[in-house]
């Protein structure tokens, strides 16, 4: 169970978090929805310690993660899959994957992951030799996906997998983190396309500029009037 | 001009562009890390190869570990410069940066002075290497063979682990992205380490050999090949491996070849690397080599 408390975070100045609590509980997928700027990404990458946290701690069963440097944090077996996909675009597909994997000793280990990761994307496999820079968006995600699965994540965090993807690649982002999910994987998820996002969560979190302004089982929040009005727009009959 | 003697000529610049390959890779790799120009790299060249002079002329140790443990000290040297005189300055802006590089400079040179003294040394040649061959008419010292020979060992064994080992593939992950590559759990610091060891290893092994070639030692004796290295980095394309050692041969070769066939240039022989930068920055401003840092994304 991972147990963000208080956290705020402060850009210069500006602060774009002010003390917000978060369970992800095991086997959970818990989605993360905001508008733009809400401070989603702020959130993720306060938990891994890419920003400062003005205040607030962040505990892993317990254990605190708050001051720990970020690869501690992935040895730990967080994963986040950033923004904007992030893929090394100068290595080849497959040594993205292995560098996903930097940490895992047992290089059989890492094998296996990466054969996970082509039945999950066969796409990648084709292309397992070329640049990932190279690849096309919709690639690069599965990608950066696919990298942050391979230390088998205790907890998979993705930020906006589905971010500029065709419709068609938006449902398979969306049936891989099922599949995930079925597989026993604990997610946190954030996403723009809020509907999707709160179909397959279990539980969900609103934020607005910085604060928690609502949160509740996924299908209870997609039938709450608030979520409806300000996330789903006509999406909601 | 006879052909042996060509071949005499094509001989040295070859070596002599081994030894500024070996130079450049240091600038080159530590600028596509950190974008950063390590301007006590040639002075790191200086002090492997005064350890070399004082561990064979002041310890029992036999001159072929002297030529291993000298460059693996320097290393070290390397690594403890970047986290006494860069480390700190991380994300602070790059003039203050490069201060720090040319204050690093100018203080292992005084320690030089200080330390060494001021006067030349003689690198003590260990009497094995300090022969000369006639192979056909053409005669040529046996350590201008033996640079390139090991030059390129070195580079095979370099592009071996910056190509296949998961330590040379987080170095490439870094030269991209700091943030992303420690998201992957890679020792950012730990990484930067190695890079600044390997760097001023090559720099040290590069002295050792400049040291038995034209064996005379100053305090000051890496300024000038230090610049001029960091302009074979600069004309191969600044932080692409292959071309700092491309950088290194043109240079080198160009050098010597330029005062054979134009004697009557050979006091400008210094000032061809900074005509040639100009030219080429001129050509291609990336360098020859180089890539636009802009990317997909
Ligand atoms: N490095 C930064 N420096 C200054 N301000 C920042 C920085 N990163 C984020 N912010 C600001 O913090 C706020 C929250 O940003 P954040 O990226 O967390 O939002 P988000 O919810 O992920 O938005 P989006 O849906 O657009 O990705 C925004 O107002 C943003 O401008
Ligand atoms: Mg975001």
């Amino acid at each position: 169970m991972l147990l963000v408390e208080n956290l705020h975070v402060n850009y210069g100045g500006i602060s774009a978090l002010r003390g917000i609590d978060l369970t992800i509980k095991d086997n959970q997928i818990v989605t993360l929805i905001g508008a733009n700027g809400a401070g989603k990404s702020s959130t993720l990458r306060a938990i891994m310690n890419l920003v400062k946290k003005a205040e607030g701690t962040v505990k892993y069963n317990d254990e605190d993660l708050t001051n720990l440097a970020t690869m501690d944090i992935v040895k730990k077996g967080i994963a986040l899959s950033p923004e904007g996909r992030k893929v090394f675009s100068n290595l080849s597909v497959e040594e993205n994957l292995i560098l996903g994997a930097y940490t895992v000793k047992d290089s059989q280990l890492v094998k296996e992951g990466i054969y996970k990761v082509y039945e999950l994307f066969p796409r990648l496999k084709e292309r397992s030799w070329q640049q990932a820079g190279t690849l096309s968006g919709g690639e690069q995600q599965m990608l950066a996906v696919g990298r942050a699965l391979m230390i088998s994540p205790k907890i998979l965090m993705l930020d906006e997998p589905s971010l500029g993807l065709a419709p068609l690649l938006v449902n398979d982002i969306f049936d891989i983190i099922t599949e995930l999910h079925r597989q026993g994987n604990t997610i946190l998820l954030v996403e723009q396309n809020a509907k999707k996002a709160l179909e397959i969560a279990d539980y969900g979190y609103v934020l607005e500029t910085g604060t928690l302004v609502l949160e509740g089982g996924g299908k209870e929040l997609l039938q709450d009037q608030r979520v409806q009005e300000a996330y789903l727009g006509e999406a909601a009959k | 001009m006879s052909l042996a003697e060509f071949m005499q000529h094509l001989v040295n610049g070859t070596s002599l562009g081994s030894l500024y390959a070996l130079i450049a890779i240091g600038y080159t790799m530590v600028y596509g890390i950190l974008r950063l120009i390590n301007f006590a790299h040639g002075d790191i060249f200086m002090m492997g190869t005064y350890l070399a002079y004082y561990g064979i002329l002041f310890t029992p140790i036999p001159w072929y570990l002297v030529f291993i443990l000298a460059p693996l000290l320097t290393g070290l040297l390397g690594l403890v410069l970047e986290k006494l005189a860069y480390k700190p300055m991380r994300g602070s802006p790059r003039i203050t940066i490069l201060i720090s590089a040319i204050g690093a400079s100018f203080l292992l040179q005084n320690f030089g002075i200080l330390v060494f003294g001021g006067r030349p040394k003689a690198f003590p040649i260990p009497g094995i290497l300090d022969t000369t061959l006639t192979v056909s008419g053409v005669s040529v010292d046996l350590i201008s063979i033996i640079i390139p020979i090991i030059t390129i060992a070195l580079l095979v064994i370099l592009n071996f682990f910056i190509k296949k080992t998961k330590t040379g593939m987080a170095m490439r992950a870094l030269a991209k992205d700091f943030e992303t590559a420690s998201l992957m759990g890679i020792n950012i610091n730990g990484i930067i380490s190695i890079v600044f060891f390997i760097g001023s290893f090559l720099a040290a092994v590069g002295g050792i050999m400049w040291g038995i070639k034209y064996p005379q030692l100053m305090p000051t004796m890496g300024v000038v090949p230090g610049l001029k290295c960091f302009i074979a980095a600069v004309i191969g394309g600044i932080g692409n491996i292959t071309g700092a050692v491309l950088g290194g041969f043109i240079l080198g070769l160009g050098e010597i070849l330029l005062i054979a066939f134009l004697p009557n240039l050979t006091g400008y022989r210094d000032a061809f690397a900074f005509v040639l930068l100009i030219v080429i920055l001129l050509v291609r401003p990336t360098g020859l080599l180089g890539e636009k840092t802009s990317e997909k994304v």
